[in-house]
């Protein structure tokens, strides 16, 4: 049997995923640490028949990928923290238009500029969103470079499917490591002249066949504006039936329960065999989107849990989802570092030793 | 019996919003019938901006979306990626190119993008309801310069024409006026060469209409068109910047 592993670098394969799922469109501003992706795809999309255009700011870079997907394009977006607030003026459109996008949040620590380690302080921006709200970006946080890919691979459909943008949270550590992975065969690129009838709303010349097509984020007529949240939200509804997804390990007799996301979730797992040493349970909920945030795992919670402990890279942020999901059963607990700074699989043993012998 | 004057393909027919006297309207017809002349309304892609002409797409038989504002440039550049070979062009104002959007309309021709942006310049920011834009000219009043715009407190207007036209991607920049019959048929010539650059890929195309907002200058029509020959075109001058050869 042949081994189709690569050892790749978490923004290369990104890439390489991305360009595999169907995107040809790739617009980008140079940031840390997403750097190598705009680079990969600077060196491969021309070769591919894509096209890659250097933007001269976050702005318009969203702005460009809009374009190309209102023209009927699968388009990429990535940049990091700084970057995609910048961006939260296009996205808003974009979801305000019912336009659909796959962007790359490779994010790091905040506020302001921040600092460039990786950091996950832009889960209220992913999951609260930036822009003038009421609306959703679809958020997915995978844990590995390989679920990275699984999730890019399908990630073009769901957008599609919903009309809507789509964003993977994956910290720097995912985009600056390397992992062997298996980047699947790429799908049929879709010919210029197809976007056409494959994406009935597309901006494509009328050809004077059909009524032109107008793609609109003003509703002058408060009616109006109205009506179409009101069906937007019915989609949104329709997404946390159908995309919610999580993984939960060992709730049953759980004295703790972890809450985890991307790679803070892996030093998570870490620190549950050690404190199976100690002889001290502890079960993870590793959600993996997070909106829709998987509220419903928390119902799996063992009656005799002691509490449940929010882990992350922010200043307790996730915790917010945890508490929701929770619902007063369980004494909620925080567990974070900030600024870039990691967690140790030592520091969330102790953290958790602690939590069990009070309550 | 023959017609002497109709609708073009290129509008359809509603009524617009526009106020009385504005020149929107002519703008849109004349690019609207250059696209009709050179067969390309069917492969034609607008972008409108923000502003009073954000409705542009009721009237324009083309296909368009809708631009945040100041972004129509790059939101150009991503559609022109996926279809080449279309026309594609912006329709923006004043406050949308010259002041929200500079960053992208100077990048737009700075990649030397193939399209063509139309651009209307009526000294204010009309939708908002008569404000200073940076095309203002020293001295006019608006409802954020009441005693008229200061060169001390504002700077000198911005010549967006003889900017891009410094731009070596530029291929085609022209200021054109709407304010007589005359200039009218100049401005048409202008949007036709504008698309042909595009249409042979010489690289990015621009022409600037000098246009009336009656409304918010607080002038008549009539009186509207006078100033725009007596105040703008001094300091606006007209005619072509820039045109590189159309290879044949």
């Amino acid at each position: 049997m042949t081994d189709n592993r690569q050892l790749l670098k978490g923004n290369e394969a990104f890439a390489e995923a991305a360009i595999a799922a169907g995107c040809r469109y790739y617009f980008g501003y140079p940031i840390t640490p997403q750097n190598e992706l705009t680079e990969y795809m600077s060196r491969v999309l021309p070769s591919v028949g894509g096209s890659f255009v250097q933007a001269e700011s976050e702005l318009a870079a969203i702005s460009m990928a809009y374009g190309a997907a209102a023209a009927g394009g699968r388009a990429l977006i990535s940049s990091s923290s700084p970057g995609i607030a910048l961006m939260q003026e296009g996205i808003s459109f974009l979801c305000s238009a019912n336009i659909p996008m796959v962007l790359l949040n490779v994010s790091r620590g905040g506020p302001g500029v921040g600092g460039i380690q990786p950091g996950q302080a832009d889960y209220f921006l992913a999951t609260r969103v930036g822009g003038i709200v009421d609306y959703h970006t679809l958020v997915y946080a995978p844990a590995s470079i390989q679920e990275s890919i699984n999730i890019l691979m399908q990630a073009y459909e769901t957008a599609e499917k919903y009309r809507n943008p789509l964003m993977l949270l994956v910290d720097g550590m995912l985009g600056q490591m390397m992992e062997p992975v298996v980047v699947p065969d790429g799908v049929e690129t879709i010919p210029t002249t197809d976007l056409h009838a494959l994406n009935p709303w597309a901006v494509t010349g009328h050809r004077g066949s059909r009524e032109r097509r107008v793609i609109r984020s003003l509703r002058l007529k408060p009616d109006e504006l109205e009506r179409s949240i009101e069906e937007r939200g019915e989609k949104y509804a329709r997404a946390e039936i159908e995309l919610t997804s999580y993984e939960a390990i060992d709730l049953d007799g759980a004295e703790i329960v972890f809450v985890a996301f991307g790679s803070t979730s892996r030093i998570v797992k870490e620190s549950l065999t050690a404190l199976k040493r100690m002889r001290i349970k502890g079960g993870l909920i590793r959600p993996i989107t997070l909106w829709p945030f998987p509220y419903r795992a928390f119902d799996g919670i063992d009656k005799r849990t002691k509490a449940v402990v929010s882990v992350e890279l922010s200043k307790g942020q996730l915790i917010q989802d945890v508490k929701l999901g929770v619902n007063g059963r369980f004494p909620v607990k925080l567990i974070h570092r900030t600024g870039g700074m990691l967690l140790t699989p030592e520091e969330i043993v102790a953290a958790a030793k602690n939590i069990s012998e009070v309550n | 019996m023959l017609p002497l004057f109709e609708y073009t393909k290129g509008m359809r027919e509603e009524h617009t919003s526009y106020c009385p006297g504005c020149t929107h309207g002519i703008a849109h017809r004349l690019i609207m019938e250059a696209l009709c002349e050179r067969g390309e309304l069917g492969r034609a892609i607008g972008v409108v901006p923000i502003g009073c002409s954000i409705v542009a797409h009721n009237y324009m038989n083309v296909d368009m979306c809708e631009s945040m504002h100041g972004r129509a440039p790059a939101i150009a550049s991503g559609i022109k990626r996926v279809h080449p070979d279309n026309i594609v062009f912006t329709y923006q104002g004043d406050g949308d190119l010259a002041s929200i959007g500079t960053g992208e309309i100077i990048h737009a021709a700075h990649r030397g993008e193939n399209f063509t942006t139309f651009f209307i310049n009526n000294a204010v920011y009309g939708m908002t309801g008569g404000q200073m834009a940076p095309t203002t000219l020293i001295g006019q009043k608006t409802t954020t310069t009441a005693g008229g715009r200061s060169e001390a407190a504002n700077g000198k207007p911005l010549r967006m024409a003889e900017i891009i036209a410094t731009i070596e991607s530029a291929a085609f920049v022209e200021r054109v006026s709407l304010d007589s019959p005359a200039n009218v048929r100049k401005a048409k010539k202008a949007t036709l060469r504008a698309l042909e650059t595009q249409k042979a890929g010489v690289g990015f195309s621009f022409v600037e209409f000098l246009s009336t907002c009656p409304t918010n200058w607080g002038l008549s029509p009539i009186a509207s068109l006078e100033w725009l020959r007596t105040d703008m075109i001094p300091y606006y001058p007209l005619g072509n910047f820039k045109t590189k050869e159309i290879g044949r």
